[in-house]
């Protein structure tokens, strides 16, 4: 590992080791054409290479932000149930339980924009602009108390802002600090004097039942033994899928890939449960916003409430258009623009009853 | 039986009988069987013995025999929000040799397991090279092959158990690894066609996926052992491994193995994108965080008995096994205790050493039928030796998250079964 370090840190021996790359070419492949490299090569780094140009508003951020990412995320980046917080943790670090986030801890701004833009939102990634980009990491810092609320991001400012734990960070000191330690004579006899037990695994008990992986926290401590030799269904079974008279089986399962762009947010099948999404089971039929336990908007409660219910007309309205449908309902989701996804999704959705 | 040589050369009869009366606890293990009169398993003409069973191409591809049902992959699902983004096990307390079975090797994807067909698949070198070039799948199957056996370790393997004992089964502590034979091409000789400029120093790679999972690597390490890799265990490697072409790092973390790969940009700096700073960091106790904690340090496991894989035939020969691995080269040697640590006994290293690949051991042991604490501690060939829970938490607190590669220790009970603990 030295070298590597060595390599990392200083320059001189870079130039020496790369002198075999300049070796004879097979001459396979063909040259990457200018729009193809534009295409890919979008990361950004944190001196600001491959920053697009563009500007965005805290304002705006939040808009975008509350359509694009709050379902998952939170209105303020605090997080819904699991999913990551983006804001708060400030000078946490040091404790038993630091929070993490784009404030307390990334070091660069540029990772933030980098990532927004390649991977998020969460299954509807590279849709976003770039000025919603910078408007969206603008809000994100402002959550985190480190911009005003008329601050503006732009190719131009980006790389005056310094995130609070950009020095937070030391380059692997593993060679050092451990190696020297832990490269030793190992004791075989006479090792220690006694030996007792610590902490038990059972205390906690997260151990998922092989039976049921999803009820995995509060159960007293199963015994090991019996829980895990007996057969338990392999854990990729699909949940049975009853076809109702009517249904385009061909269809349904052309819907069953269009649901990929769904399932982040929607399950369906058996033991399915609300999610960041209501459950979809039965919801053809059902009235808008009347999955139980599910904390809808309040505009899908009134959707509901004034007589919307979910068939293969509405839905397939809503799904071309979610906001247009029902303004400021929650859904953070593009929609389906292909009139044939829709068809295909609903008749995927018919074969889940109640 | 290696603690027996008095019954060395006595038919296998005599010993079951108990002659040697030192082996008594044993020999009432070993007969209990057969203690109710003849075995109507061999006495009686069985179904299978007399019909027939399944002609070639029941199952064109196979899959396990159902009695095996129970030996696969299985996540927690507490420590994600989604199976889309998220992580599963492999069933290591099952599985012996070294070779994991590409159908239940751990899975983790940051946004879901693509379909990619080769025929779909193109990679791009770009960045800081003489020409920047993009490779068809066919591109790749005309250069130069290897093949090389290599684990591939999860950072996180190990994780949920720093603070304390957590999960109860080797699968769930130590299963985000697996090791198999892949077949590629040495990235070198991508970057050569392509041909580097003096100015580049780094490579960043990054998949087709939606996640993208881009991680920045020095060239050096690039140039040396990296293969891009098409095939796993002599066939098309999964779709969840990174069908068609995934990249292999070998003795680094798991999460720079880029599956789906499409793109090699050659910089001059690190990205440092959010696989490389928001995670895959390593807090430590001051609230300092490492960063660029690539290699896996020296590590092992006992993977059987443990608690998925209670000890159920009573007192007697009792095969102790497990895995070791080092970032850093090849296992020279692992040594187990049966009693939290005071003594060690060197295990048997099964033959086939791979470097950074893993490494099965043995331990014959005549178990008296008494509590055990049981460890295994690897040892690997720069001489570094695994260390135990307390002396890791000394140097790095208990806020790591990664690169836990402490001394695991199992508490066998009398009645076989075990426990996730922790000693003093
Ligand atoms: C459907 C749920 C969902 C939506 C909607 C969503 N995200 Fe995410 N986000 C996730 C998940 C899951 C992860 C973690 C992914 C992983 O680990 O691979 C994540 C990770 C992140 C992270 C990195 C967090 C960290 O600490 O490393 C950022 C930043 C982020 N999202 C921003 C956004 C923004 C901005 C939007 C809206 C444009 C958005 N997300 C929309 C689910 C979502
Ligand atoms: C980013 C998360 C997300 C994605 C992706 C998503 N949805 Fe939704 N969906 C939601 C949320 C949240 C609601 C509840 C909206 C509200 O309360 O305003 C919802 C509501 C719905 C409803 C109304 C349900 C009810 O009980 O009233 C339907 C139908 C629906 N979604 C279908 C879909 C389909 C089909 C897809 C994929 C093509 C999809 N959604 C993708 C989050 C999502």
């Amino acid at each position: 590992m030295s070298k590597f370090r060595n390599l990392v840190i200083g320059t001189a021996l870079i130039s020496a080791m790369a002198a075999p790359v300049w070796a004879e070419k097979i001459g396979l492949g063909r040259p990457a054409l200018p729009e193809e490299i534009a295409a890919w090569n979008r990361d950004v780094s944190p001196d600001g290479t491959g920053l697009p140009e563009g500007s965005g508003d805290v304002l705006t951020g939040e808009d975008l932000f509350s359509a694009n990412c709050a379902s998952c995320h939170g209105e303020f980046g605090e997080g819904v149930g699991n999913w990551p917080k983006l804001a708060g943790g400030k000078d946490t670090l040091a404790d038993d339980d630091p929070l993490k986030t784009v404030g307390s801890y990334w070091p660069h701004l540029s990772t933030t924009f980098d990532y927004v833009q390649r991977s998020m939102p969460f299954g509807n990634a590279q849709s976003l602009s770039p000025d919603e980009v910078y408007a969206i990491v603008a809000y994100v810092l402002y959550n985190n108390d480190l911009v005003d609320e008329d601050f503006v991001l732009s190719k131009e400012n980006f790389a005056e802002v310094v995130l609070p734990n950009a020095g937070g960070f030391i380059v692997d000191d593993r060679e050092t600090t451990e190696l020297p330690i832990f490269t030793r004579e190992p004791c075989m006899e006479n090792c220690k004097q006694t030996v007792e037990i610590t902490a038990h695994a059972s205390v906690l008990d997260v151990t998922p039942d092989v039976q049921d992986d999803t009820a995995v926290v509060a159960e007293p401590a199963a015994e090991p033994a019996a829980t895990e030799t007996a057969v338990a269904e392999p854990a990729t079974a699909e949940p049975a899928v009853e076809e109702p008279a009517g249904v385009d089986p061909a269809l349904a399962a052309a819907g069953e890939k269009v649901f990929k762009k769904c399932a982040a947010c929607h399950k369906v099948g058996e033991g399915a449960k609300n999610a960041s999404g209501p459950v979809l089971n039965g919801v053809l039929g059902r009235v808008a916003g009347a999955a139980e336990g599910f904390k809808y908007s309040s505009a899908m409660a009134e959707a509901g409430a004034n007589g919307t219910v979910w068939d293969a007309a509405t839905i397939d309205a809503y799904l071309a258009d979610p906001k247009g449908f029902i303004p400021k309902n929650k859904m953070s989701f593009a929609g389906l623009k292909k009139p044939e996804d829709r068809a295909a999704v609903i008749a995927y959705l018919a074969g889940f009853a109640q | 039986m290696t603690d027996e040589p008095e019954t060395k050369g006595t038919s296998r009869r005599a010993f079951l009988r108990g002659t040697a009366a030192a082996s008594a606890g044993l020999v009432a293990a070993a007969t209990s069987v057969r203690a109710e009169g003849a075995d109507p398993l061999i006495t009686e003409i069985q179904p299978w013995a007399q019909g027939f069973g399944d002609g070639v191409d029941a199952t064109p591809y196979g899959l396990p025999i159902k009695f095996e049902s129970d030996v696969v992959r299985r996540n927690v699902s507490w420590l994600t929000a989604d199976v889309i983004s998220s992580i599963n096990f492999t069933p290591i307390h099952a599985l012996d040799g070294t070779i994991t079975p590409q159908g239940c090797a751990f899975e983790r994807h940051h946004s879901g397991a693509i379909e990619l067909s080769k025929d779909d698949y193109r990679l791009m070198i770009n960045g800081l090279v003489d020409t920047p070039l993009v490779f068809t799948y066919a591109d790749l199957e005309r250069f130069p092959r290897e093949s090389h056996v290599y684990f591939l370790e999860c950072a996180a393997n190990t994780g949920m158990e720093w603070a304390g004992s957590q999960l109860n089964g080797s699968q769930f502590t130590h299963g985000m690894i697996h090791n198999m034979e892949y077949t590629g091409i040495p990235l070198r000789l991508l970057l050569e066609e392509a041909g580097v400029k003096p100015e580049g120093k780094w490579i960043f790679v990054e998949g087709a996926d939606a996640s993208s999972n881009g991680r920045s690597i020095p060239l050096e390490k690039a140039l040396d052992d990296c293969l891009v890799a098409f095939k796993a265990n002599g066939e098309a490697l999964r779709k969840e491994h990174g069908y068609p072409v995934r990249l292999c790092v070998p003795g680094w973390e798991g999460n720079m193995w880029v599956k789906w790969l499409r793109r090699v940009e050659v910089t001059e700096n690190a990205v440092e994108s959010r696989e490389e700073t928001s995670k895959y960091t390593d807090t430590l106790e001051n609230g300092t965080s490492r960063k660029w904690t690539w290699v896996m340090d020296a590590k092992s496991v006992i993977t059987a008995p443990s608690p998925q894989a209670p000890i159920t035939h009573g007192p007697g020969p009792l095969v102790i096994t497990g895995l070791a691995w080092s970032g850093r080269g090849t296992i020279s040697r692992v040594d187990v205790t049966v009693d939290g640590g005071k003594t060690w006994k060197t295990a048997r290293l099964a033959p086939h050493s791979h470097d950074k690949a893993l490494h099965r051991f043995y331990l014959d042991h005549l178990w008296d039928g008494s509590e055990m604490l049981i460890q295994s501690r690897a040892v690997d060939s720069t001489g570094y030796v695994q260390p135990t829970k307390t002396e890791l938490r000394q140097v790095r607190g208990v806020n790591s998250v990664y690169h836990n590669n402490c001394i695991q220790t199992w508490w066998v009970k009398s009645t076989g079964e075990a426990e996730n603990v922790e000693v003093s």
